[in-house]
């Protein structure tokens, strides 16, 4: 299904319709993820990829035009270049470890120490959080600040804030629907 | 404008509410159920975000002006990082959680964890709204038509 809706959003010309699908392949792979059993992960999927990401879609769209134009050149180098990456992926999950396998090196490094030790340290039923915001708590803070710079990034390059302070009261009203 | 979109309107009022409560659920409760500050955040940023959809975003931006939801994305990363800054203070090192509560540290993860994951959905809701702010603010009005 993943399959068929990424193909669908390739072929469809009508923009509206692929932000739509993207929305359904976000779901999907979060279907996915439940079913691996990463319930955090997917919940991130649904709410950031399907609810979030379609809602900035749909307003780039208002902003451009509704239909994807027709290529003028031919697609034979990019669908070489996609062909040859995906070659390379899959070529890479050749070496990956087995689903679930106990001797993968995710699950032989730091985490069997976290499993142990958490209940007694931490307390925290959802060993994802524990993980997440006590043994990994920089890494969150990263996070943290990588969320903040990309909001202060897309409100100075799209806000048009500084227009605002420029012109005055009048333009203080307007500003934002010029 | 927008005085049809009877069944829209009803809905969205009765369901941002939920949606507010289920972020604070998703926000509070991430220690014990799938969830947490980045999670709620985004749901949390949701429920304005359909409000400024359905009726429009004039009216949002009066519940929550543009520079309130500035502030917020730089309040939750001073959030998570005072904490550290606290630990420090206490004794500890930084982002030592165990510093809240030197009789019980796992009491003191507790109150820890809690804190930062504020912090998280603090400047996840912020980003989100104004990130949306930013786009819908140099969007024409579109005719229901359009579509």
């Amino acid at each position: 299904m993943l399959v068929v809706t990424a193909l669908a959003v390739v072929r469809t010309r009508s923009l509206f319709a692929v932000v739509m699908l993207s929305g359904v392949f976000s779901l999907l792979s979060a279907l996915l993820f439940v079913t691996m059993d990463a319930v955090d992960v997917a919940f991130t999927e649904a709410a950031v990829g399907a609810g979030i990401s379609t809602v900035l879609l749909l307003g780039t769209l208002a902003l451009t035009s509704r239909y994807e134009r027709t290529a003028r050149q031919s697609p034979l180098v990019p669908v070489a270049v996609v062909l040859v990456t995906g070659a390379a992926l899959f070529y890479g999950t050749l070496d990956m470890p087995n689903f679930g396998d106990p001797a993968a090196p995710a699950s032989n490094h730091v985490y069997p120490d976290y499993i142990a030790r958490s209940v007694d340290q931490i307390d925290v039923p959802n060993i994802v959080t524990a993980i997440l915001a006590s043994y990994r708590g920089f890494d969150t803070l990263g996070e943290v600040a990588v969320v903040f710079t990309a909001g202060v990034g897309v409100l100075l390059l799209i806000s048009g804030l500084r227009r605002r302070r420029k012109g005055g009261s009048k333009a203080k009203q307007e500003g934002p629907r010029a | 404008m927008m005085h049809h979109h009877l069944i829209l309107r009803v809905v969205t009022k009765l369901l941002v509410g939920t949606i507010i409560l289920f972020a604070l659920y998703v926000q509070f409760h991430g220690d014990f159920s799938p969830g947490g500050g980045f999670q709620a955040g985004v749901i949390m940023a949701v429920a304005f975000i359909l409000y400024g959809i359905v009726f429009r975003l004039e009216k949002v931006q009066r519940v929550l002006p543009p520079w309130v939801v500035h502030k917020l994305m730089a309040l939750g990363v001073l959030i998570y990082a005072g904490t550290g800054i606290l630990s420090f203070f206490l004794g500890y090192n930084y982002l030592d959680y165990g510093a809240f509560s030197p009789d019980h540290p796992s009491h003191g993860q507790h109150w820890g964890i809690l804190a930062v994951e504020f912090g998280v959905g603090v400047t996840v809701t912020g980003v989100m709204i104004s990130i949306y702010y930013a786009f819908a603010a140099r969007t024409p009005l579109i005719d229901d038509e359009a579509w």
